[in-house]
This record gives C-alpha cells, structure tokens and sequence, in this order.
C-alpha cells in the first residue's frame, strides 16, 4: 500500500501544514483493482512532497473556498500579471494566421531552435562575449531545460545547489537519480551540496568550505533571495568550478531586473565557456509564462572529461527528448528582441520592479529585514526564530495575501518569506497596506 | 512579412543536430559523420594543436548517452538532404522521408491562435501560468471528442507539446529500472529515450539491438503484429497502432490480445495513437476501446498529424487512474509529479488552437486536411504496386512501407534520393526489422507527391 503522506501535502519535514488530499486525483482505495508488476521509480518515491508551487496554489484554492468574499491577493507564484505589449502579440497573431496560406505554413521546426531567433538571443544578450547562435538552444522554457540537462547529466554527477534555491533543481536531480535519501532532520536529500545564502555571508556561498560537486546549479539574480551577484563574487565561482573540474549551470532567468552593474550573464566572467551552461528564460522577461519560451546556451568549449563536448549530447537529448519550442512561441520571441519590442518590454519590467520597491519599503518601514528587490522580482523577509509555514499560514488567514514560505526553498528558507512582486498595482499597494496593518499591530508578532 | 520570411525554418540547421561521435574530439573542427552500414560517408577527425591543451572540465559523460549509435534519425534524414542540395544545388529535391505536414492549417483554428494571441495584450485576456496539465477546457474537450464511451475522466488526460516529449516524460516516470518491449520496427523515440534513461544494455553490432530491450518483430509474415506467445514480459510495452513506420493498423482481436498479455504478465502498455484519426478501417482508434485496458495502458496522441500541429506543439497523454504500479500506487500521480515539475504546460496558444479543433467546425476541416494527405498515401501505393513492389500499410496511416527484399535499406535510400532527388526513410532507421525497406511518408503538396510517383516510375520501371 502506497504511502498516503507521499500524494499528500506537505506532510513531513520542517513545520508543515496538516495532511491534505490531492482534490485533483482522488484516490480510491485499492481492494481488488489489477496492479500491474511494474515497480515504481524509487527517485520518485524520494521525493518528499508535491511540487512546491502547485501546493501554494492549492493552498489558495483552499483559502478561497474557506473564504469566498475574500479579496485575495496572490504574491506567491511568481507569475507574471502584465499584458504583452501589442507588437509582440500581434506578431504571434500574424504568424498564426500565416499558417493557414501556402507561404507561410510551417511544419516541424529545428529542435535547436529558428535559426533568426538563435541569432537574435545571442546578439541581443551576448554580444559582447560572443556567444555563437550555434550555442543557443530555443525552449519552452528552463523548467523544462532544467529536466533536459538532468537527462543530459545522467544519474552518476554529483550536484551542489544554493541554499535557498529554486525548488526544480534539487526536485530534478532526485527524479533523475542523483540524490539519496530525504534525511527530516536536517531538510535535505542526501548527496546534494547544499551551500548556504544568507545575510551573514552576502548571499554568495563560502566556497573554501564547500565540497567539490560536479555540476553547480546558481542562480543570479536569486529566485527566491533577489541577490545578484557581483562580478567578484562570479569570478571566484567560475575560478571554484575550474580548480575542481565542475560545471556551473547558471540560471539567468532575472537578469533583466538587475539596476546595478551586476553581471547579466555567466559568460562576462573570462573562462566561463569552458565551464558554464546558462540557462534564461522570456517568462519574466516578457510575460510569457503561458506562452512557454525560454533558451540554453552551451558553449562549443565545455568539454566532458573525456574531451566530448557537452554540446554535442545537449543537442541529442533535444533531438530526441523534445521536439522544438512552439513556433507561434518563437515568432513572439523574435518580436521581443526587435528594439521596439525590448523597449516595451522594458516598461513591463520597470513596472514589476516598482511594485518591489513599494514592498520593499513596506517591509523596511515595518523594522523587519528585508532582502533583494533590487535587482530580482523577489522580496526576501526574515523573520527570525520563526517557521515559514506558519508565518504564511498567519499572512494568508489575517490578510488573504498568498506568498511563499522560505522552507520550500530549501532549510536556509526556514525563516524567510518570498513575497514576489508581480501583480497590478494597485493590488500591491493594498497588499502592501494590509501587510502593514498587521506588522505594525503586533511588534513581534510571532 | 519580413518577420515570416526570417522564421523560414532551415532543415539545414537540423543537420547540425548530426553531432555524430563515437570518440572524443574537439568541436572546433568540423562536424564528424558516422559511417553507416553500407554507405562510405566522409569521415573527419581532426586533431588540431588546441585539443591537447584544451580545457576540460572531470565531469564525465553520461553513459547512456554514448550508448547511442548515432544521431537521431531523422536529423541524420535531414543531414542527408541537406548534403545533396550541396551536391546537386538546381536538384527539385521532394521530401517524402520526415513526416511532416506541409498543408496550411484550417482557418478555424489558426484564428482562434490570432485571438488568444491578440487577447495576451489585454487585461482581462492576459494569462500567465496555466495548468501544468493542460486548461481545463481543452482536456474537456478532448475527452470528449477521444474517449467518450470509454470512461476515460478528464482529469486523467494531460495536455503536452506532443508525444514525443511525453515519452521522455513517461521515460523519467519509469526510470531506469524497469525493461522494455517494443515493435521492431518501431517509431525511434521509444528505443533512443530508453537508452537514454538507463534501461537497455550496449548495442549489439552484430544483431542491430540494444541488450536489455525486448524486440518485438512485425513483419508481413505475423501480418505485422507480434507473435505475443514467443515475447518475454517485460515492464512496459511500447506499441504503435496505426504503426510508424509499417502503416499497420491492429484489430480489435489483437488489441485484446495485446492487453490480456499485458494483464497477465502486469506489464504496462504505451499506446502511440498519434496516427488513429488515418484510420479507413473498423479498427479501435484508442486501446481504452479493449475492455481492461484501462488497469494496463497509457495512451499518448498528438495534434501533430490530424492539424499540422509539428510545429505549434500539442499533443497529449491519458494515464487512467486505474492504473497501478506494483505497491498500488497511481501512475497518473507520479505522472503528474513529473508533469509539474519538469514540464510547465504547453503554450497556450497551441492550446487555444487545440480548442478550436474540437469544434464541429475543426474537427470537420482537420478531416478534410487528413484526406488530403490520405489520398496521396494511396497515390503513392498504387505507384508502388504499379511498378510490382510488395507494398504495406498507406491504408489506415500515411505512411508506406515498401519491400525491397534482400536490399540494405540506407543502400536503398541513397539510391532513390542520388537517382530521383526523393528523400524516403530507410528502414534500419526503425530497427533491424525494418531492413529491406523504405518508408515512404505522404505528406506534401498534391503536385510534389505526383511528381515523386513520376520519377519512382522512371526509375523503377
């Protein structure tokens, strides 16, 4: 009999909600229905609960139901809320349109990508490192690209990931079979590097104290922390991944949001094509979280130890795995780099960035500690001593705000929460005011 | 229009795909060709001064990927067009070998895709993250077009960017601990994601298989279907009806077969039915038409084929809650796991035209397109019987596989494109059981295929 806790929310680990069921899926019980012989993937029985996202929409949901006149405001998921400026729309319009006529019916697509669009990315964003349009591979998105290079990588590397990190790279890794055991007490899979980001030590794990691993999942700017990091800070990365024969794979999904002088991209740092991936995506960049689109860069100079370049297998992994980016997709893609598209692109992303500086100022006003903001669509608040869960669950009953509790980051989250900044405006300002209204009422309140 | 013609999509850059190596090399120099059984394909190495002192990371390779003989295959098909036009540049090159549709796409559907496009740009239009597992409305309405009678539910049908990608999925749901069984020949993506995954042994040269996959032979012998009786269990089946390659279409009775076999030995079938909509004959179109099938098939399909869908992706998977691995536990949650967390939905755009498609309207214009491609299958069957050749399938799939007995397929295939500028598929591509034949796809504008039937009758007469 399967666990009932493993298709069951958040019913293990570190301070976690009461056990609920699945609405979705109801289970039924398994009296005399025919089991196959067909053993279960053991990677994904390691797995400790569901996705961390489709839990806080399901915690939503709940919430609604619970209270219907509510008036909920979502600062959970980072999803975007900001219509996609016309030109870009328009030309995914046209381009759909176009393939009901002769001349502009398109069928199968390369896998790697349309060839204008691969040019595109690499000029729009590497330009001055010069990566070749070769070297970028079109997705539907790094999600979906974090899987492939799982696929890629194989179950034998060893993985180090930021603590707290995105939730798809240490969830990836034990599908694929990299990791070993969940162990409660500490919050984490065994055989996963786990490097602390925190206040103490700038957001940048202490490398000398850190393990070799064989590929290093980071992401800058931080989804959920919102630190970019500096230029120094990548330089002694890359240089840890050349002592140590690693691969960084670079998350540069924000990189649009940085103000300061941040690097946007792995590759400004010299000998980072010889061992860093980077992947991005036009989700947040463009509002096109349901459009699906992203990119890949693997450089023709990482090399496997062997002396196999890496992207060699890439490219037959999405030849074989995957079959291209939707091609709609990719016409709005290419319309997004053109300098009209960036520019109202620009205004979207500045408008996200305001809605952080007004949460950001909120929380600081309130005497709390609060993180990025700045350079990342991500508000990271510390709430000491406490347990995320709880302060979600508290956030969410006293003011129907939905966030992100930082344990399902990781155990460095414990005592954070992720509030994200997208949404319209007027709904952060009244989120904003809700959130001080409760702060303020309490001094401490948990 | 400019942006149109910059999106012209170049088969040429799929060629780039041909990262062929069974050594270590440096890519800097030029891309490697394997040399194919047969054929005597230009072969670089080169070793230049950089290589010896070029940087290498200590990762190592994935195993499993090096286990891979070559290519993909049909990027190797396109490697191989594309190499002609460099040979023959004024050559009317026709493209019978990849299956991809070449009709315009009924206007029902592309202008539902306009307007959600358009609507993205307004406020009560805009979505951003969907279901991972598809919006609700579409997984509706395919249920209900596809399985009606069949007690399928709707929330055991998952949206996706088509079956291909979906078999990787189901690759990663399985893991690698589980063995594999299928048709030989057989769709490529089933062998190649299981190697991949970790479930097969080497490949073994002399027999043209990898250790560990269990090879079901279907040939006009066994009428294309397997002799179950002589198969050994194995975890999961992969079986395509109606077959690519082969064209086959199973028949009720097989089916149940098929299913009962599974039963018995409490194996999982992945039922491709990417092709059922081709269907001219009585033949179940969907495996959950078999009673039981629901406690021992997933079922994966597409938009691909049936809307000209290959490059707007959409396809999907039904995995019936009925289905239970050993310790009783739901496929369909693991799936679902995998789905939300390596996957994030397909483009909502695709999935606004996948909508229109179900309509009355679309289902009605899809069935148009698919005759159109269904009588050029037929145009290229009589040519073939025409001309003598033991002809197979065309009937209930667009695809024709033609006999050409005694020969090396690649051999075969090289003969036709160097002679007639056709491009077919060779049928080594599909496994060892497809030597000695050629897969001729029927996809093309009505003058092109006429012409390929012309030139094959000047060849072959």
């Amino acid at each position: 009999m399967y666990k009932l806790s493993a298709c069951c929310s958040m019913a293990c680990g570190i301070s976690l909600h009461p056990k609920m069921v699945l609405a979705s899926l109801r289970i039924r019980k398994q009296g005399n229905g025919h089991r196959t012989n067909v053993p279960r993937n053991v990677n994904l029985e390691k797995l400790q609960n569901n996705y961390l996202f489709p839990e806080i929409s399901k915690r939503e949901l709940q919430h609604m139901d619970k209270y219907p006149n509510a008036k909920v405001i979502s600062l959970g998921i980072g999803d975007t809320t900001e219509p996609i400026p016309e030109k870009i729309s328009l030309s995914m319009a046209n381009y759909a349109r176009a393939l009901s006529t002769a001349d502009g019916y398109r069928g199968y697509g390369a896998e790697q990508g349309n060839q204008a669009l691969r040019k595109a990315i690499a000029e729009t964003f590497y330009k001055d490192v010069v990566i070749k349009d070769t070297e970028v591979f079109v997705s539907d998105g790094s999600q979906c690209d974090i899987s492939r290079l799982q696929l890629l990588l194989g179950s034998k590397v060893t993985i180090a990931v930021q603590d707290p990190s995105f939730p798809a790279y240490i969830d990836s890794s034990v599908i694929i079979g990299q990791a070993g055991d969940f162990q409660d007490k500490t919050g984490k899979y065994q055989n996963i590097e786990y490097m602390p980001c925190g206040p103490k030590n700038n957001f940048f794990p202490d490398l000398a104290t850190t393990p070799r691993t064989d590929i290093i999942f980071f992401c800058s700017p931080n989804n959920p922390t919102g630190h970019a990091a500096t230029r120094k800070q990548l330089q002694q990365l890359v240089e840890f991944a050349r002592d140590n024969g690693s691969i960084i794979i670079f998350d540069s999904a924000y990189a649009a949001y940085i103000t300061d002088d941040s690097p946007k991209s792995i590759f400004e740092i010299p000998g980072a094509k010889e061992v860093a991936i980077e992947i991005s995506s036009f989700s947040k960049f463009a509002g096109f979280t349901g459009v699906r689109l992203g990119w890949t860069v693997v450089p023709e100079e990482l090399l496997f130890s062997s002396g196999f370049p890496v992207i060699n297998d890439f490219n037959r992994i999405v030849c074989t795995c995957f079959n291209g980016a939707s091609n709609i997709a990719q016409a709005g893609g290419l319309a997004c780099l053109s300098s009209e598209g960036f520019q109202a692109i620009r205004s979207v992303i500045d408008y996200y960035k305001e809605n952080a500086n007004i949460l950001v100022d909120t929380f600081a006003s309130l005497g709390l500690n609060v993180y990025g903001g700045v350079n990342a669509p991500y508000v990271w608040v510390h709430f000491p001593g406490s347990k995320s869960w709880s302060i979600f669950s508290e956030i969410l009953e006293k003011t129907h705000i939905i966030t992100v509790p930082g344990s399902g980051f990781g155990p460095g989250g414990a005592e954070y929460i992720r509030i994200s900044a997208f949404g319209q405006r007027d709904r952060i300002i009244e989120a904003s005011w809700r959130l001080e209204k409760l702060f303020s009422k309490e001094k401490n309140p948990f | 229009m400019s942006l149109m013609n910059s999106l012209s999509t170049s088969m040429i850059s799929s060629s780039s795909s041909a990262f062929l190596a069974a050594t270590s090399f440096n890519s800097r120099t030029h891309i490697v060709s394997v040399p194919v059984k047969g054929i005597n394909v230009f072969k670089c190495v080169a070793t230049p001064q950089e290589q010896r002192t070029a940087y290498k990371t200590k990762v190592s390779r994935n195993e499993n990927i090096a286990k891979l003989q070559a290519g993909y295959l049909f990027p190797e098909v396109a490697r191989r067009r594309a190499a002609h036009l460099l040979k023959y540049p004024n050559a009317q090159v026709i493209s019978l070998g990849i299956g991809d549709t070449t009709e315009p796409i009924p206007d029902v559907i592309t202008s539902a895709m306009a307007k959600r496009s358009h609507a993205l740009s307004t406020l009560e239009g805009y979505s951003g993250y969907g279901a991972e597992q598809g919006e609700k409305a579409l997984r509706a309405a395919l249920n209900s077009v596809f399985y009606s009678d069949f007690g399928i539910e709707e929330d055991d049908l998952f949206v996706s960017d088509g079956a291909k990608c979906d078999i990787s999925r189901l690759q990663v749901v399985f893991g690698s601990n589980v063995t594999m069984a299928v048709q030989d020949p057989s769709y490529p993506a089933y062998v190649d994601s299981s190697v991949i995954m970790g479930q097969t042994g080497q490949f073994q040269k002399d027999v043209e298989k990898y250790a560990n996959i269990e090879y079901m032979r279907c040939t006009p012998e066994n009428g294309f279907f397997p002799d179950l009786s002589t198969v050994a269990r194995t975890d999961i089946i992969f079986f395509c009806s109606p077959n690519n390659p082969s064209g086959a279409a199973a028949t009720r009775e097989q089916l149940t077969r098929l299913v009962q076999f599974a039963r018995e030995n409490g194996s999982i079938i992945v039922y491709d039915s990417a092709y059922a909509m081709y269907m001219s004959e009585d033949n179940p179109r969907s495996i959950f038409e078999i009673p039981g099938a629901k406690e021992v098939a997933i079922e994966t399909a597409s938009f691909s084929k049936y809307a000209g869908f290959t490059g707007v992706r959409l396809g999907w998977t039904v995995v019936p809650k009925q289905l239970l691995f050993s310790d009783g536990f739901p496929v369909a949650k693991d799936f679902n796991r995998i789905v939300c967390t390596c996957f994030n939905g397909a483009s909502n755009i695709a999935q606004a035209g996948g909508l229109a498609c179900l309509s009355p309207e679309g289902l009605e214009a899809m069935q148009e397109v698919i005759g159109f491609y269904k009588e050029n299958t037929k145009i290229i069957v009589e040519t073939f019987n025409s001309l003598g050749f033991k002809v197979y399938g065309g009937k209930n799939a667009p695809y024709v596989w033609v006999h050409f007995p005694g020969r090396n397929s690649w051999d075969v295939f090289s003969e036709i494109l160097e002679k007639t500028h056709i491009v077919t598929t060779p049928g080594t591509g599909f496994g060892p059981g497809g030597e000695g034949f050629i897969r001729v796809s029927a996809f093309g504008h009505r003058e092109n295929v006429l012409e390929a039937c012309r030139r094959f009758k000047q060849l072959y007469n």
